[in-house]
């Protein structure tokens, strides 16, 4: 089985549209209250950047390659935990009353 | 062999984080639904390890700056994480999407450095990511600056919109002229170009816009790294940017609705700088003191709290907390009613309160909770103040004219909790506080707080 994937033309504007639709609707239906850990979820989903920032230097072959990949993923990396820790501590603050009385 | 399983990680990241993105839309599942996407997240940075190129004679190198430089970003992050206290949110999260949009220029900058991205279509999208991904970065780091008070003020000067233009079509127009001929210091002029019109474009937008901005940076991130994933040929990238890309584009676009102002109002006037104008409410305000208040609240049925940022300024979220629950035991009805832009951005209000342990059932949207005001025997201002001011509804004059507001204006008796005599965040005199309805407690929050449990208290 080949399982290199090749992205382009009308098959790379498939999944954009897709993918932005998916984000669209799942954004739509959310209430007020979420929206500040929403968008620092989002914003660590985005981390995923990293995993270029890994390819990019991965296949670096000078000096000036290395050295901006290297501040690549520390920035990526950043992004993804710094993201990760924040929307976490966020959204483990919601309770509803029921959690509350069971305490 | 390798080839799949790196495939196969991707889509199972793919999966993981829309499937985790939609669980974080509700309240009750939403503490999984990060965990599902943290989980697709490790995943994905674990199988990408295998990208080391054995060919390549400096493997051994870049194996280890990748791994060191994954603990430097990651240690650095968590720990910065763990600290930040929740008044702080937005600008933590303003600087951490600023990283990302700088890893994405890097990525770009590699590829084009390297000559790696072949053809126009990927030389295209590999500047187009170059130029979204720049101006978040460095729009981001400015967005940091002004919201965390290193940098107070806004810088505005005549023409500033036409020069910011004329940096972003030279920036551009760089980008189409090496198409095809990529030459090193070329790059570099259009990543300057990046850069600059991200620091013009945020440095006249006030505080007070600042929220939306970040959205629509957070926005720009996911699509910079959406597009570098189309050069990268990398399927995990492609669909968590665009993604993020079209969902924090609708997130922008429902705060600035929320705030009443058109998304180019916001980036391209400049609010907080017009005067007032107009005649001021007449009349005169009366004050109450904390005690009466609070006997007032414990012989009501019904108290509608509208609280803003001031209370978390003065960090009273859990004294006020321990007197909702003190009259909650007595048999009244405490609910709270949020503005859409109430908190330093959308929904931060919420997490405020949750850190005090308010459950969220107890807490309404305005539009849940703004026919119920009628109905209420208080209502409880602390630390509020544009958002509660009847002008918008009125006064057409009014620099907040037509935002939508919290009636608190229609209980039968409004307490109004509040440090001194100023101003709002808009600069706009409050007609609220000179209603016959209206008296104001002055004081700090938190004191107020400790003064009305104490009231109730002896009331036993």
């Amino acid at each position: 089985m080949d399982a290199t994937t090749t992205i382009t033309g009308f098959v790379a504007l498939y999944i954009f549209m897709l993918a932005a639709f998916t984000g669209y609707e799942i954004i739509g239906r959310v209430p007020a209250i979420l929206h500040t850990p929403l968008m620092s979820g989002s914003n660590f989903i985005h981390g995923v950047v990293v995993v270029g920032a890994m390819y990019a230097l991965a296949n670096a072959h000078t000096l000036l390659e290395q050295v901006i990949g290297f501040f690549g993923v520390i920035l990526g990396a950043g992004n993804a935990a710094g993201g990760y820790v924040v929307t976490e501590r966020m959204l483990g603050m919601f309770k509803s009353s029921k959690d509350e009385k069971k305490k | 062999m390798i080839n799949l399983l790196i495939q196969a990680s991707y889509f199972a990241a793919a999966f993981l984080f829309i499937f985790g993105l939609k669980r974080m839309s509700s309240p009750v599942t939403a503490r999984g639904g990060i965990l599902w996407a943290g989980a697709g997240m490790v995943v994905a940075v674990l199988v990408s390890l295998a990208f080391v190129d054995r060919g390549n004679p400096h493997w051994q190198t870049n194996l280890a700056l990748i791994v060191v430089a994954l603990v430097i970003g990651n240690a650095w992050a968590w720990w910065q994480g763990k600290r930040v206290p929740m008044t702080s949110m937005p600008q933590m999260v303003a600087l951490y999407n600023g990283m990302g949009g700088g890893a994405a220029a890097a990525i770009a900058a590699v590829e084009l450095y390297s000559a790696h991205a072949q053809g126009y279509g990927q030389q295209s999208l590999a500047l187009l990511g170059a130029l979204i991904g720049g101006v978040s970065f460095s729009g981001s780091l400015i967005a940091w600056a002004k919201l965390d008070g290193k940098m107070n003020k806004s810088i505005r000067f005549s023409g500033q919109k036409v020069a910011n233009m004329i940096v972003l079509l030279a920036t551009i127009g760089v980008g189409v002229w090496i198409l095809g001929w990529l030459e090193s210091w070329k790059v570099t002029v259009f990543f300057i170009g990046a850069l600059a019109f991200g620091v013009m474009m945020t440095v006249p937008i006030g505080g007070a816009d600042m929220p939306v901005v970040i959205s629509l940076y957070n926005a720009f991130t996911g699509m910079a790294v959406g597009l570098e994933g189309f050069v990268l040929q990398n399927p995990a990238m492609i669909i968590a940017g665009v993604l993020v890309g079209s969902a924090g584009t609708l997130l922008t676009l429902l705060m600035a609705r929320a705030m009443n102002r058109s998304l180019a109002n916001i980036l391209f006037s400049n609010f907080g700088e017009v005067d007032a104008g107009g005649e001021g409410p007449t009349g005169t305000m009366k004050s109450a003191e904390a005690s009466d208040a609070a006997v007032a609240m414990k012989y009501a049925s019904k108290v509608i709290i509208a609280p803003g940022y001031g209370l978390a300024v003065a960090q009273a979220q859990h004294k006020l907390y321990e007197f909702v629950k003190l009259l909650q035991a007595g048999g009244v009805e405490v609910k709270f009613a949020i503005h859409p832009v109430a908190g330093r951005m959308p929904g931060h209000m919420n997490v405020l309160l949750a850190e005090a342990g308010v459950p969220y059932d107890i807490i309404f949207d305005m539009e849940d909770i703004n026919g119920e005001f009628k109905e209420a025997d208080v209502a409880v201002v602390v630390g509020a103040n544009d958002t509660v001011n009847p002008a918008a509804r009125t006064n057409k004059s009014s620099p907040i004219y037509g935002m939508p507001i919290l009636n608190v204006d229609q209980a039968k008796q409004v307490y109004v909790i509040k440090r001194g005599q100023g101003k709002g965040y808009s600069g706009v005199e409050n007609e609220l506080f000179f209603a016959d309805n209206t008296a104001l407690v002055y004081g700090d929050a938190q004191k107020v707080m400790v003064a009305m449990i104490q009231a109730l208290k002896e009331l036993g």
